[in-house]
């Protein structure tokens, strides 16, 4: 079954309404949306913003081979996914992935399946600012990152 | 071939990108790793763990022993941290 997959990599904010409206409308096979943002938190009081950095071009096949294969795995009926770049305050999203199916379990998993690859495979640097004005460095990988992967080659029932 | 470079590898380095040609015998991502670490000290603190280093070929991610020949563009950069 075909999907189809928008990805967008921008700076500005954008609106999570108009985007499952996009997904779904004008499609009357649509039964199901999942939709998972990722917000800028602020660590305790201490974070002032994230400026994020990306490897233009491959951000964005990246994230359209990982929504290829959430596509091949599960039958969904459009995949969006939209991640910005560069400075981003607190409480701002950063990250949008939305998963339109038939029925939910697709969606669902396809959503989270999305998430573990794009955190841990899609060219994307988060360097924090601190609210005492001193650059707090890069954000090191976490390990428990890469771990959610593995749980995905565990059989196909996901 | 074109290097470029990401967060804390580019600052390191010091440039976002070049282009290099590296000499005969360097076949692998290992061994261009190994190579540029000789081309002064901002390289060698830069890739002073070549583990921790990512490298995509032709913007599509490859492991150490990947081989170069043919490549356009490699990326050099740490762990992702997106999302």
């Amino acid at each position: 079954m075909s999907c189809r997959v928008t990805v967008r990599i921008q700076s500005e904010p954008f609106d999570t309404a108009d985007e499952i409206t996009a997904i779904s409308g004008g499609d009357n096979d649509v039964g199901a949306v999942v939709t998972f943002s990722g917000l800028c938190r602020d660590e305790a009081g201490t974070l002032h913003a994230l400026e994020i950095e990306h490897y233009p071009g491959m951000a964005e096949a990246e994230i359209g081979r990982i929504a290829d294969a959430a596509a091949k795995r599960w039958p969904v009926t459009a995949l969006t996914v939209v991640h910005r770049h560069g400075k981003i305050g607190i409480g701002e999203q950063i990250v949008l992935v939305v998963a339109a199916s038939r029925h939910r379990q697709a969606a669902f998993s396809a959503a989270e399946f999305l998430m573990d690859f794009l955190k841990s495979r899609a060219p994307f640097w988060k360097k924090e600012h601190r609210c005492d004005g001193t650059e707090g460095g890069w954000v090191d990988a976490k390990e428990a990152d890469d771990a959610a992967l593995s749980r995905w080659d565990r059989g196909k029932q996901g | 071939m074109k290097l470029v470079y990401f967060a804390w590898v580019r600052e390191r380095i010091g440039i976002a990108e070049e282009d290099v040609s590296p000499p005969a015998g360097v076949a692998t991502v290992r061994d261009l790793l190994e190579w540029l670490k000789t081309r002064g000290e901002e390289y060698a603190e830069a890739l002073k763990y070549p583990d921790a280093i990512r490298v995509a070929i032709n913007q599509e991610h490859v492991r150490h022993d990947e081989r170069i020949a043919g490549a356009r563009e490699i990326g050099l950069f740490p762990p992702m941290t997106g999302g």
